[in-house]
């Protein structure tokens, strides 16, 4: 825990009575680039808020770089927040709004307009300076906010789902500028993100929360390939997960044999991890989608529907025609129940 | 009713309330310039005499600037407890907040008379503050509620993240507030300032409880100058108070949309 650059300790957050995040420990290195991913309402926005010093804990404490903050008032800890609502000042232009800290620090005005021109650049909105909030689109909006916290170079930068409305261009565009910038200036980064590609693709570690606590914390790769619990796994985009008794998989529609006793009692499949075509087990196409590379089959089984890929080589099979398949224990993912 | 009839009652109704607005407003205009020695309707003969001898009677003119002293100093220890008021009210989740709402509000439902007498008989008379302070304090309580209630209405867009972003860039909570609350109300601000000037400028039934030797608002030297004299220059003072209200809130309105607030 030394290397720790940010460190949350037992920290418990509260909203009047009710506690949105209960007991979390966190630890962040210097100039990671840490995903906060998992479902509406977690908490993932409430930690957020505690961190940059806009909510206080109700227990336990924060540090960050060595100095515990956690009675530190938010416009003395150094962090910024670029806010899911963008929470531009709508009285000001684009560049007044990029401007707005580094005026508060009394810069020279040859040094302000500098980096407040090269933080609008790095968002691409060079162009844009004279623009009101209310005369650009959401995600230019969503930029100028980004340009407005990166220009006043942060300690810890924060992002609530900063990528959230751009386009799918823009948004892997931005995302590899994120990633570019954090890496140039060595800005801890926390975002927050719905997306778990997003997570997979920027971030150096994962932190999966549910309901203010955080389920699984690891890498991409660790997330990706072992999830621990249903929950992690289904946010990994295993989209077969079923309950296993003895040697049967259980669900509430039917059962099915495994070829072997397994040792998880939760056994989940990717759906390229579904073998289509042969395999023991037959069931009735419910739903085909060409995918490009794959055809994706909803196939309607003993156990109910189950998502499969298959190889484009592999025929098409026509609606409600029988198909066979396998869920093997080779590509399965055990998990704890 | 037949489409042509319908636009006959659409038409005659906007007629009749023009008639009624601004027909008050051109019969002051016309018996103020009556050249006569009494009021009169219809005017016989027209002069402009009345309308300049307004600004020789020396009672006019001293109680012309008490009555704008009051509406500009009233209106703005209004707006000095009325905007952080409306703030409080529209950003903290206070337990009492309707409770404030309605004493806020009060000095309007209740009526003037009743305030007037009031003030005379439990501030002035126990106390012995002068007459201009209980007028000053009586004025900035009439006010009040339009301060609040229109300063309230341009807060509501207003988000608290925006001032949390501020005071992320590293304000202070006042700083946030003067830099990003304040521009953004702007609007709010000045038309609850002209609102409150007009309000305070026009009233009568308060003042006419406080006033004494020497002390008196403009509306209430009017009421006292009549009840001597009867020719037409309180028309002619009538009319010009009117253009200038209506001076006031016509250029209100073309700069900031000021109907927008209200
Ligand atoms: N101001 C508030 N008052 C009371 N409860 C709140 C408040 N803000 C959030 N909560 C509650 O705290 C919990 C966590 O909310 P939070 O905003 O942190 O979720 P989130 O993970 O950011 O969700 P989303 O992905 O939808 O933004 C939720 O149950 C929410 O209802
Ligand atoms: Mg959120």
């Amino acid at each position: 825990m030394s290397d720790a650059f940010v460190q949350l300790s037992d920290l418990t957050l509260s909203y009047g009575k009710s506690v949105a995040v209960p007991n979390l420990d966190l630890s962040i290195r210097e100039g990671e680039l840490i995903a906060l991913l998992g479902p509406s309402g977690c908490g993932k926005t409430t930690t957020m808020r505690a961190i940059a010093g806009l909510l206080s804990p109700t227990g336990g404490t924060i540090t960050i770089d060595g100095r515990d903050v956690t009675r530190v008032p938010a416009n003395k800890r150094g962090i910024g927040l670029v806010f899911q609502s963008y929470a531009l000042f709508p009285h000001l232009t684009a560049f007044e709004n990029v401007a707005f800290g580094l005026r508060l620090q009394k810069l020279p005005e040859a040094e302000i307009k500098q980096r407040t021109e090269e933080g609008l650049a790095t968002v691409g909105l060079t162009g844009f300076e004279k623009r009101k909030p209310a005369e650009m689109s959401g995600g230019q909006q969503q930029r100028v906010a980004l340009a407005r916290s990166l220009v006043m170079r942060p300690k810890v930068l924060l992002l609530d789902e900063p990528l959230s409305n751009l386009d799918a261009r823009l948004r892997l565009e931005m995302r590899t500028e994120l990633q570019r910038v954090q890496k140039e200036t060595g800005i801890t980064m926390v975002f927050v993100t719905h997306d778990q590609a997003e997570a997979l693709a920027l971030a150096d570690r994962i932190v999966l929360m549910k309901d203010g606590k955080i389920e699984q914390l690891g890498t991409p790769a660790d997330l990706y390939a072992r999830p621990e619990t249903a929950f992690a796994a289904e946010f990994m985009g295993f989209e077969n997960i079923f309950k296993v008794e003895g040697e049967e998989i259980v669900t509430t529609s039917g059962r099915l044999p495994l070829e072997a006793r397994p040792e998880s009692p939760i056994l989940a499949w990717r759906p390229d991890a579904v073998t289509v075509g042969s395999g023991p087990h037959e069931g009735r196409v419910a739903a085909c989608s060409f995918a490009g590379a794959h055809r994706e089959y909803v196939i309607d089984s003993a156990l109910g529907p189950i998502k499969a890929d298959a190889a484009i080589t592999l025929p098409e099979v026509p609606l409600g025609e029988a198909i066979r398949f396998d869920l093997p224990l080779a590509t399965a993912r055990g998990l704890a129940a | 009713m037949n489409t042509s009839m319908r636009h006959l009652a659409n038409w005659s109704i906007l007629g009749l309330t023009l008639t009624f607005l601004i027909g008050p407003f051109l019969i002051i205009i016309l018996a103020g310039a009556s050249n006569t020695e009494y009021l009169a309707f219809p005017p016989e003969g027209l002069t402009l005499k009345w309308y300049l001898k307004v600004f020789t009677v020396e009672s006019f003119r001293a109680s012309f600037l008490l009555s704008m002293a009051l509406a500009v100093f009233g209106t703005l220890a209004a707006l000095l407890l009325g905007v952080p008021a409306a703030y409080a009210l529209n950003r903290y989740d206070l337990p009492m907040a309707e409770t404030v709402r309605t004493i806020v509000a009060a000095p309007i439902i209740v009526p003037g008379i009743i305030v007037g007498l009031a003030l005379l008989r439990y501030m002035v008379v126990p106390t012995g503050v002068t007459v201009t302070l209980a007028l000053f304090m009586a004025h900035t309580a009439l006010v009040l509620p339009y301060a609040v209630r229109v300063v309230s209405s341009s807060m509501t867009n207003l988000r608290a993240d925006m001032e949390e972003a501020a005071v992320l860039l590293g304000c202070s909570r006042l700083q946030a507030f003067t830099k990003v609350v304040l521009p953004n109300i702007r609007g709010g601000v000045l038309a609850a300032f002209i609102l409150g000037f007009v309000t305070s400028f026009n009233q009568v039934p308060v003042s006419l409880f406080l006033s004494g030797p020497g002390v008196r608002t403009l509306p209430i030297d009017m009421l006292a100058y009549m009840e001597i004299t009867f020719d037409p220059s309180v028309a002619a003072l009538s009319a010009l108070l009117a253009f200038m209200s209506l001076a006031i809130v016509f250029t209100a309105e073309r700069l900031l949309g000021f109907s927008r607030y209200v």
